[in-house]
């Protein structure tokens, strides 16, 4: 579907900044459960979406923030491309805008960098109803302030995201998993080793005393890097890496909240229950634990941080507190692009 | 202007009377970037040793309501660092020490005045390097890189500054400290790390980067393509980076700037050809092997009339050498250049090329084109005599239309020199008022009292409206005495 709403969904945010309604942004509302809870009238982007622009020799698409994440990866599969930060979905209906509102990445993370390193611009709609356009669609691009790349995980706090563009690249020739039986502390040791490597280590997991590896490139590179890696071959990889980006891993099943650690790749083993399971050659590790001044703590002795990232509904803390002047900072900005706040409001932070 | 003495009473207070620099003499050297044509003698040059100093002058410089400026090197190309009247010069030469390589966490923590280049030579012994290699790497900053998001010549595989940024210590107007990013490059909230990358020291000053080392690549390969004809050239880009290939870099020359290049590096390029591609390959060894197999066919069938592949590293410098030097070695063939940076979509390459020659030819002015092709990175070098009456406004007026070409094609008027002072008027052509305005909010997020190198990166829409009226009326109003750029 091609379906420019802008003008809607102006309306809609000017009618709700006239008279200071609180607007709740939802794209295919699959990651609800991500952020602070918050009230709000929604404001459903979907009917805005379609692909504007993919000329493959420029790496780059441009797309409607409520175009459906799996049409711009199809898009991109049958050229030969894709997103490299393998963004999760969640949910068949996940949006563009909603992807990169929230800024998440998977597997390739450590390998391929955030989300953030690949947006070039955005179109972009405040919350004192104007429409924006920052950054653009090339390559590199130093004129004003980077504020394409502000949006990237900026929760909607800011603005709704009607286009966005991002640099994209070629997939890789080919993809193996191999497997090693390793405890948690001598995992993260070999992990860090082949990271400094020259090795195309696209992604790692570890969990229950095996670690996953999985390299990229063309065939007789994969070869000679199964040679050096050794371990076990593991079959129908592609499945086993969707269900971590996805979280469909039984890991994830249940109800107790889920916890995520930031913290050093070199970092020793955090002293948590009920996990983790590695991510990010060390940098993301996720824990089943209840009592969330724990995992914080943990976290933050170790040089990361801890983000409550599923739970059952809370009005509580879910990410790390800023220092006060950065909360500040995050305030007056929330003020130039939403003055009347009424976008995604405390979703981030109380008052942002 | 004479500063204000409670000020210096402070300044000298915060790092000590040797620190603080007020005679004309002293001060002479700092009055211009790498931008000569703009040049102002700072009225104070500070040079602090520690960040807490760097607080200690922002703090004053906040009280006294003084405008402040920073400055890493001076090899900026757009006049980010021209000292403004009535303020302070803050220069972070001295903060210089790489505090920590630590190859097991493949990072560098280093004080904002040490070197790019310095970073690549800490990390070598443990097989890593830094990334981004601006041309000036030998003398720039990694202050100012993060101040520019400095690219280079590796910028389409390897990245930006920003790509290979972890963490940034900023310290704000009102002297606090601010720790944005990680090690992880992970951390809570707004990205602001990407926003301050490039800012160009509008919203703080940069004490501290943790930035991510790469191993070094295993093989890397060069080859060197020439061509009949510009936009062979130019399509041949578009059909490489097509093709899935992703090269380490992918440069291209025309004829005049080769042939400059060549005469002055000796490096063995084909001067009898109307166009140069240089493309770089790096990675493990069978895959740069299948790659650089793949771009000799492909560049073949796209109409190359000459190829070499650098037999081994020596040749692969010279290669180089010619490229590296090409501004200076054009530099030779006119008393004056401007050096423009638009960036362009690649698939208008050709057109906005050839349309760049029918400008050039209008204007009665040369230009030599040497590129990031594969970024789309242009840097048209308009050659002039200013001694010759009213060439400095005809070359500035072509400087413009070319980059206006570049924001119609949907490009941008800066790919990684920045704005500064020199392309305010352009960034009237990019931006609307209602972008120009966001940008000043944010300042003022930042700044509420716009010390934090005033004027610079961010046209007034006064500014602007003055701007539309020149461009309508082209360059035949007698504006000329004017600062446009």
């Amino acid at each position: 579907m091609d379906r420019d709403a802008t003008d809607d969904l102006l309306a809609q945010v000017r009618d709700a900044a006239t008279r200071g309604v609180a607007l709740r942004i939802v794209g295919g509302d699959t990651k609800r459960f991500y952020g602070r809870a918050i009230d709000g009238v929604p404001l459903v982007t979907r009917g805005h979406t379609g692909i504007v622009r993919h000329d493959p020799a420029e790496l780059v698409l441009t797309a409607r923030g409520g175009t459906p994440l799996a049409e711009v990866e199809a898009r991109l599969a049958a050229h030969g491309q894709r997103l490299p930060f393998e963004p999760p979905h969640f949910g068949t209906d996940a949006t563009l805008g909603g992807t990169v509102a929230a800024g998440l990445a998977g597997p390739a993370r450590a390998w391929a960098g955030p989300l953030r390193d690949y947006v070039l611009g955005v179109r972009v709609l405040t919350g004192n109803g104007r429409v924006l356009r920052f950054g653009g669609e090339v390559m590199k691009n130093v004129a004003g302030y980077d504020v394409a790349r502000l949006m990237a995980g900026s929760l909607g706090v800011l603005g709704v995201l009607l286009d966005v563009s991002l640099k994209v690249l070629p997939r890789a020739a080919a993809e193996r998993t191999m497997a090693l039986e390793l405890d948690e502390a001598q995992a993260l040791e070999h992990v860090a080793s082949l990271a400094r490597s020259a090795l195309p280590l696209s992604a790692s997991n570890w969990i229950d005393g095996r670690l996953y590896l999985r390299f990229e490139g063309s065939m007789a590179t994969l070869d000679a890097v199964a040679a050096r890696i050794g371990g076990e071959l593991l079959p129908d990889c592609g499945s086993f890496w969707a269900s971590l980006r996805e979280q469909t891993h039984p890991f994830f099943a249940g109800e107790q909240p889920l916890w995520r650690c930031t913290v050093p790749g070199l970092a020793a083993p955090l002293p948590l229950e009920n996990g983790p399971l590695v991510e990010w050659n060390g940098m993301q590790r996720w824990y089943r634990c209840a009592a969330g001044a724990t995992a914080c703590d943990a976290a933050a002795a170790a040089g990361g941080h801890a983000t409550l990232f599923r739970q059952v509904c809370t009005t509580e803390e879910v990410f790390t507190p800023l220092a006060a002047p950065l909360l500040r900072l995050h305030r007056e900005l929330k003020r130039v692009f939403d003055p009347a706040g009424i976008l995604n409001p405390g979703r981030m932070y109380a008052g942002v | 202007m004479t500063p204000d003495p409670a000020l210096l009473r402070d300044l000298r207070a915060a790092l000590g009377a040797d620190a603080v620099l007020v005679s004309a003499e002293a001060c002479a050297p700092f009055e211009c970037d790498a931008l000569t044509a703009h040049r102002r003698r700072p009225d104070v040059v500070v040079l602090p040793s520690t960040a807490d100093q760097v607080q200690s002058v922002l703090r004053a410089c906040r009280h006294h309501g003084t405008p402040v400026v920073a400055r890493g090197a001076g090899t900026g190309l757009s006049g980010g660092s021209l000292p403004v009247a009535g303020g302070v010069l803050l220069v972070l030469a001295r903060l210089n020490q790489i505090l920590e390589v630590d190859p097991r966490r493949r990072l560098a923590r280093v004080q904002p005045g040490v070197t790019n280049l310095e970073i690549s030579g800490a990390a070598a012994p443990h097989g890593l390097y830094y990334a981004p290699d601006p041309s000036s790497q030998v003398a720039c900053t990694i202050g100012g890189n993060v101040a520019e998001n400095s690219g280079g010549v590796h910028c389409l595989k390897h990245g930006l500054t920003i790509h290979n940024l972890l963490e940034i210590r900023v310290v704000t107007i009102d002297g606090e400290l601010l720790v944005l990013g990680s090690e992880t490059g992970e951390a809570p909230g707004l990205p602001l790390l990407a926003l301050l990358t490039g800012s160009e020291g509008m919203l703080g000053v940069v004490v501290e980067a943790t930035v991510r080392l790469k191993p070094l690549p295993e093989r890397v390969e060069l080859l060197m393509a020439a061509f009949g004809d510009v936009r062979r050239c130019a399509d041949a880009v578009g059909r490489v980076i097509a093709s899935g290939i992703v090269p380490a870099g992918l440069e291209m020359m025309d004829a005049p700037a080769m042939r400059a290049a060549e005469a002055f590096a000796r490096c063995g390029y084909p001067v009898d050809a109307e166009a140069l591609l240089l493309c770089e390959l790096d990675g493990l060894p069978h895959d740069v092997e299948r790659d650089l197999q793949a771009v000799e066919v492909l560049l073949r069938d796209c109409g190359a009339t000459a190829l070499r592949i650098a037999v081994d590293a020596a040749e692969r410098q010279r290669m180089w050498s010619g490229r590296k030097s090409a501004f200076p070695a054009v530099g030779r063939l006119a008393p004056d250049y401007f050096c423009m940076d638009g960036t362009i979509p690649r698939r208008h390459l050709a057109d906005v090329l050839q349309r760049i020659g029918e400008l050039s030819q209008a204007a009665g002015l040369p230009v030599a084109n040497v590129f990031h092709a594969g970024d789309g990175n242009l840097h048209p070098l308009i050659l002039f005599d200013a001694g010759e009456p009213g060439a400095v406004e005809r070359a500035e007026q072509l400087g413009a239309e070319i980059l206006e070409l570049c924001v119609a094609v949907g490009g941008t008027v800066t790919g990684e020199h920045g704005v500064g002072v020199e392309k305010l008027g352009p960034m009237c052509t990019q931006f609307g008022s209602g972008e120009l305005e966001a940008f000043h909010a944010v300042k003022r997020a930042f700044d509420p009292d716009g010390l934090l190198n005033p004027g610079k990166a961010v046209p007034t829409l006064a500014r602007c409206a003055d701007y539309g009226a020149m461009r309508v009326h082209g360059g035949k109003l007698p504006f000329s005495h004017l600062p446009r750029f």
